[in-house]
């Protein structure tokens, strides 16, 4: 729960100049690894609102972790987690998604905003969970998002065949034996669990960019799903580093930064390659 | 060899408060082609979704042979656009298949050598084939295909219907499906199930369309030019004691399909 990182005293400190970009680039390295994966599912699904609503309940998350003394991680995987669950519920009894997604991100955050403004220390450095501070990483915070991400890869990778399936049609899932409830609810879970360790990292606003621009920038180049995958997570890597680069250089926010590389990266390969496709 | 592949035993199926299916029964031999007709909201594919468990009964029950391997070719398939899937990389899903299995498959429904296609490029006749070409990987049993012809033009769909009237032949596996159209059905079909939330009426294609059920159900639009339209291209000309029944079958031109009289 630092505050934003004094950066004009690190860079005087070069040793610990380096040990924090190197914590931070560890840190989206690892990130990357879960929201390459989900990321494709998020596109593929059009679950990208759904992605920007766990997010936002994460920050009535922090509040409640807060309020209750408890870790802030799983503060914010409880509330992601139940937020997710809500909205995979609703869409799956086939309400009016637009408008009550739009209601209950918004509101989401607005309650979490105003949660945390309880809490002094939080309320200082709002923006930090808005737009994340990923040069803060500790070291246990690195192994917690490594933790995170690896678990979340992990369920993704064994899921894969099934996911791909049910993504693809869920009827054409079931007749084959397979449960796409079942499969929703993984992705539920990575989700949530992406979202709690991407809160410290990307922040609130961040967190459905992370998962979303990688893999989009991936299918200009991707011609099968495992390729995609792949490709998201080395082009999320590649934006981690660049981004970070582009915030010490010009002394940006970090995680806004990391968001603008992968932006220009899919720009870049739209451009190259997305005239080939019809 | 008469034990039943699947029998549904008054099946009710309520979707939103609406009960779509009302006492439905029925049950496939092995071997054998059904076709189910029906007009639209008539609870075909609700019927053929309720058969494979992916619908949930208010009543009534589905009973499968023990171990039987269904392969199942979708109304369509929707290829999100973000989705890279070559057509070989489709036949694997969920079921990791060989390349010369995968290679047998396609060779069978006639795309040899298209693995390498994206599924969003393939077209409609090709899009039917690759749905098929993956069922078959499973060795089923029972083929269950819901308007496989829809979008087809005549020629495809009388291809189409030769290429699963060859799989039975050549696996013996029961195909039951809905026809997307009220007069065409194929000729091989042994039974045709008309269905309107429930049975009406049942029967070989030539008894089906001369069932008041079938005229009642379908007839008024067409002003009776009703006609079932056989693909079996080697049947015999119809002899005079046959004009009786001229209405409900159409001896068309061998090999113009555009004779048919498609109403």
């Amino acid at each position: 729960m630092t505050t934003i990182i004094t950066t004009t005293t690190t860079i005087k400190a070069p040793r610990m100049f380096d040990d924090l970009v190197t914590r931070a680039t560890l840190a989206g390295a690892g990130l990357s690894l879960a929201t390459g994966p989900l990321g494709c599912f998020v596109i593929w699904r059009r679950m990208a609102y759904f992605g920007d609503a766990t997010a936002h309940a994460a920050i009535l998350g922090v509040a409640l972790a807060l309020a209750m003394d408890l870790p802030v991680t799983l503060g914010t995987l409880v509330v992601a987690l139940a937020m997710a669950a809500t909205v995979a519920g609703l869409a799956t009894r086939g309400w009016a998604m637009d408008t009550t997604l739009g209601v209950l991100s918004h509101s989401a955050l607005a309650f979490g905003l105003v949660a945390v403004s309880y809490f002094p220390t939080v309320r200082s450095d709002l923006s930090v969970w808005l737009f994340g501070d990923i040069l803060a990483v500790g070291r246990g915070d690195l192994m917690w998002i490594w933790i995170g991400a690896g678990l979340v890869a992990a369920l993704i990778a064994w899921r894969w065949q099934a996911l791909l399936t049910a993504t693809l049609n869920e009827d054409l899932a079931q007749s084959s034996g397979l449960n796409p409830a079942r499969e929703r609810l993984v992705l539920v879970i990575a989700l949530a669990v992406v979202v709690a360790v991407a809160l410290k990292l990307v922040g609130a606003l961040l967190i459905a960019a992370m998962l979303i621009i990688p893999a989009a920038a991936a299918r200009w180049l991707s011609r099968g799903p495992e390729a995609m995958a792949l490709l998201a997570v080395l082009i999320s890597v590649i934006s981690v580093v660049l981004g970070l680069q582009l915030s010490l250089w010009q002394d940006t926010p970090a995680g806004p930064s990391v968001i603008v590389a992968a932006a220009g990266i899919f720009a870049v390969l739209g451009l190259v390659f997305g005239r080939s496709r019809g | 060899m008469n034990t039943p592949l699947l029998q549904a035993q008054n099946i009710c199926v309520r979707l939103a408060g609406t009960e779509i299916l009302h006492n439905v029964a029925l049950s496939i031999a092995p071997g054998e082609i059904v076709t189910i007709l029906g007009p639209n909201g008539s609870g075909k594919s609700t019927l053929l979704r309720a058969l494979l468990g992916i619908l949930a009964l208010t009543h009534g029950e589905v009973r499968r042979a023990p171990g039987l391997r269904i392969g199942y070719v979708p109304q369509k398939l929707m290829i999100e656009r973000t989705m890279p899937l070559s057509l070989r990389r489709f036949l694997s899903l969920p079921m990791r298949v060989s390349d010369a299995q995968a290679a047998r498959a396609l060779a069978r429904v006639g795309l040899e050598g298209k693995g390498a296609l994206q599924m969003a490029a393939l077209s409609g006749g090709q899009m039917q084939r690759a749905l098929l070409a993956r069922a078959l990987l499973a060795e089923p049993q029972l083929l269950i295909l819901d308007e496989p012809t829809q979008g087809l033009d005549q020629p495809g769909e009388a291809a189409f219907y030769r290429l699963i009237e060859e799989v039975r032949a050549e696996t013996g596996a029961a195909v039951l499906m809905v026809s997307h159209d009220l007069h065409v059905v194929m000729a091989a079909s042994d039974r045709v199930i008309c269905l309107n939330g429930h049975i009406c009426c049942q029967g070989t294609p030539q008894v089906v369309s001369g069932a008041p059920e079938y005229r009642a159900l379908f007839g008024l639009g067409t002003k009776g030019a009703l006609a079932l339209y056989r693909h079996d291209h080697d049947h015999e000309h119809a002899g005079p004691q046959d004009h009786n029944c001229s209405h409900d079958h159409h001896h068309h031109d061998h090999h113009d399909h555009k004779g048919a009289p498609h109403v």
